[in-house]
């Protein structure tokens, strides 16, 4: 584009000015003074609202979200094993608020598909003629038996939803002496972030092996497969002496005994079908469902997440609302940020579109995410998706995760991570 | 517009309502564009408008349309090496890749200021002119050369692929890889390090 921002905007001036003198009337967008709210400022919320005011200025855009801060949860197992600063993956809404996106700090309490309007905990009522429910995951803490909400908010921490429990779960490894036992409990599909677990327990080996190595660390997990499995347990073996006596990180599945069946939180003791085991600092990343709004907005199924049209991530079961990001049904993408930030812009595209009669264009959506083994080395996977019969679809014959370790490769896969992360919140908060 | 009535001066009135129409419809209608949306995914990794904030994933704004089209062909037969492009590129279709160049040539390049030796930079200035220059004019700024953008490029991007170049991962084209021959024959072993310090100063 030759012509710059700012000679654009003069011209575009200049031609309404034209065309105000002439007594025509300025091209409008169809979507002018249309209101769309935006439940939820995580990745998924912030994007919507910030590309929408990007397709269209006259589209009005209110996002509520009850906090003024927000911490990426990618990245957030850097900080956890003292990698990264908290104040690295801390967000605000300056940068929504400049793209002319009205943020309101307030919590949603019900969304009336019929009514279309959005009240809020504040006594609040926001009108909408589209709304974009972007509300993340909430945990079922009973689903581990013996495990609860206070628990996991004191001591048996998930640090699943980044914040104030990263640091604490931080804190504990910092507190752990030298010789003691981390267990992480994994969850069953679908959740949040599927290499994540593995990333952590990863990291907290790397930072065992360096400031404790006399300790252990000991995943229990339910399933018998996970995301880049082969990659992970290449670099543990590699690393942490995975598969060997005394090995300091072990991983036992489902099929020989992952699955927990009680936990004393009191003790920080855990019975799995195959033994029990005592943990110093015990990290139970519960099973997951929709965020609290969707269900209160009947926008759940009966396994407690949001289907959605794949082509505009309306509610298939209440109209005129879209749902994005990990609550939405769109296997097979992930529960990832960048997931929630590819279907933000697909979804904002099809609310435009909607709200101004214009087609939008066939979709496409990408996702890649990084996982570190080892500070220096780390593995991604990434895949392009489009929309075949109605059904997103990983396109054919792309896509999949990095290749056999090549130390130069992985030491770039580090660097490409830590660029995604710069890019990609600026994409979503600047 | 019908211009039976319009005297000239109504004509060019005209001329700049519609320019001014144009303007203001145009990010309107660029997401009922494929290339809008495919370069919607791109940029979650290469940065909004494909200027990457860093530290190594490369700006692609305002690259020219054939070197962006040849690279993107390269990765997705292979012929590329990379870490994830290669997977990436497979996906795309010959009309995906001519939307998506179209997309971000049409974006603007921003250099970006890094940290760099002053003595080194002027080794690498007297380098690129001697070695470089005849293909990668205006310091390998000038998106005509169909090359790829290299001043005010993030560093380690440079350098993962000066390293490429120059140990048979990545097959330069037969001007380039002779020049390269040349310099680092004629110039010793910090030649390579003083051209990227070159251009990843602003």
């Amino acid at each position: 584009m030759l012509l710059s921002r700012r000679n654009a905007i003069k011209t575009a001036v200049a031609g309404a000015a034209g065309l105000a003198a002439m007594g025509m009337m300025p091209l409008a967008s169809a979507a002018a003074g249309k209101k769309v709210v935006i439940v939820g400022g995580g990745i998924g919320g912030a994007t919507a609202a910030k590309y929408l005011r990007i397709y269209d200025k006259t589209i009005e855009v209110t996002l509520i979200e009850p906090n003024v801060d927000y911490y990426t949860c990618f990245m957030s197992n850097e900080v956890i094993v003292g990698e990264r600063k908290m104040s690295s993956i801390k967000f605000g809404y300056a940068g929504l608020k400049a793209h002319g996106v009205n943020v309101v700090h307030d919590l949603v309490t019900d969304i009336d598909a019929v009514g279309k309007a959005v009240k809020t905990k504040g006594g609040q009522s926001y009108a909408f003629d589209r709304c974009i429910v972007s509300p993340g995951v909430d945990f079922k803490y009973d689903a581990v038996p013996g495990h609860s909400e206070e628990a996991a908010n004191t001591t048996c921490l998930h640090a699943w939803k980044a914040g104030p429990q990263t640091e604490a779960l931080k804190k504990q490894l910092e507190d752990m002496s030298d010789g003691g036992t981390v267990v992480i409990i994994a969850p069953p599909d679908p959740f949040r972030c599927p290499p994540g677990p593995y990333e952590r327990a990863s990291l907290i080996s790397a930072y065992l092996k360096k400031n404790k190595p006399n300790s252990k660390v000991l995943m229990l997990d339910p399933k018998d497969k996970f995301s880049k499995q082969g990659l992970f347990i290449d670099g543990w073996t590699r690393y942490y002496g995975y598969g060997t006596e005394g090995a300091m990180l072990k991983w036992i599945g489902g099929d020989k005994g992952g699955k927990v069946t009680k936990v004393d939180t009191a003790t920080k003791t855990v019975t799995y079908e195959g033994g029990t085991i005592t943990a110093d600092v015990l990290n139970i990343i519960p099973p997951q469902k929709a965020g609290k709004i969707a269900v209160t907005a009947g926008l759940v199924d009966d396994k407690g997440w949001c289907p959605v049209n794949h082509k505009t991530f309306e509610s298939t079961l209440k109209a005129g609302i879209h749902v994005i990001g990990d609550a939405s049904v769109a296997a097979p993408m992930p529960k990832s940020g960048y997931a929630a930030n590819s279907e933000a812009k697909v979804c904002a595209a099809a609310v435009f579109a909607a709200l101004s009669g214009r087609d939008m264009a066939e979709p496409s959506w990408v996702n890649t995410c990084y996982s570190v083994i080892k500070p220096g080395d780390a593995i991604s996977v990434a895949n392009v998706y489009a929309l075949k019969d109605g059904k997103i679809v990983s396109v054919e014959g792309s896509g999949g995760v990095s290749g056999k370790f090549d130390p130069e490769m992985r030491k770039r896969e580090e660097m490409y991570a830590h660029s995604w992360f710069n890019n990609i919140t600026s994409d979503v908060f600047n | 517009m019908k211009k039976t009535k319009l005297n000239p001066l109504h004509g060019l009135l005209g001329a700049v309502i519609v320019s001014g129409m144009l303007a203001s419809t145009a990010a309107q209608a660029e997401i009922t564009q494929r290339g809008a949306m495919l370069a919607n995914t791109c940029v979650g990794c290469h940065g909004t408008n494909g200027v990457s904030t860093g530290p190594a994933i490369p700006t692609i704004a305002g690259i020219s349309k054939a070197y962006f089209t040849d690279n993107m062909k390269s990765y997705r037969d292979g012929s590329r090496p990379s870490t994830v492009m290669g997977r990436l590129a497979k996906a795309y279709t010959d009309q995906d890749i001519s939307d998506m160049a179209d997309y971000f040539s049409a974006m603007k390049y921003v250099p970006q200021a890094q940290a760099a030796k002053a003595d080194m930079v002027a080794k690498g200035q007297k380098l690129h002119t001697k070695y470089c220059e005849k293909c990668h004019s205006e310091n390998g700024s000038n998106p005509a050369d169909d090359a790829g953008y290299l001043k005010g490029q993030w560093k380690p991007y440079l350098e993962y692929n000066l390293y490429d170049f120059t140990h048979d991962v990545r097959e330069a084209p037969e001007k380039m890889a002779k020049k390269l021959k040349e310099l680092q024959t004629a110039e010793g072993a910090d030649a390579i390090a003083n051209l990227i310090e070159f251009y990843a100063s602003k």
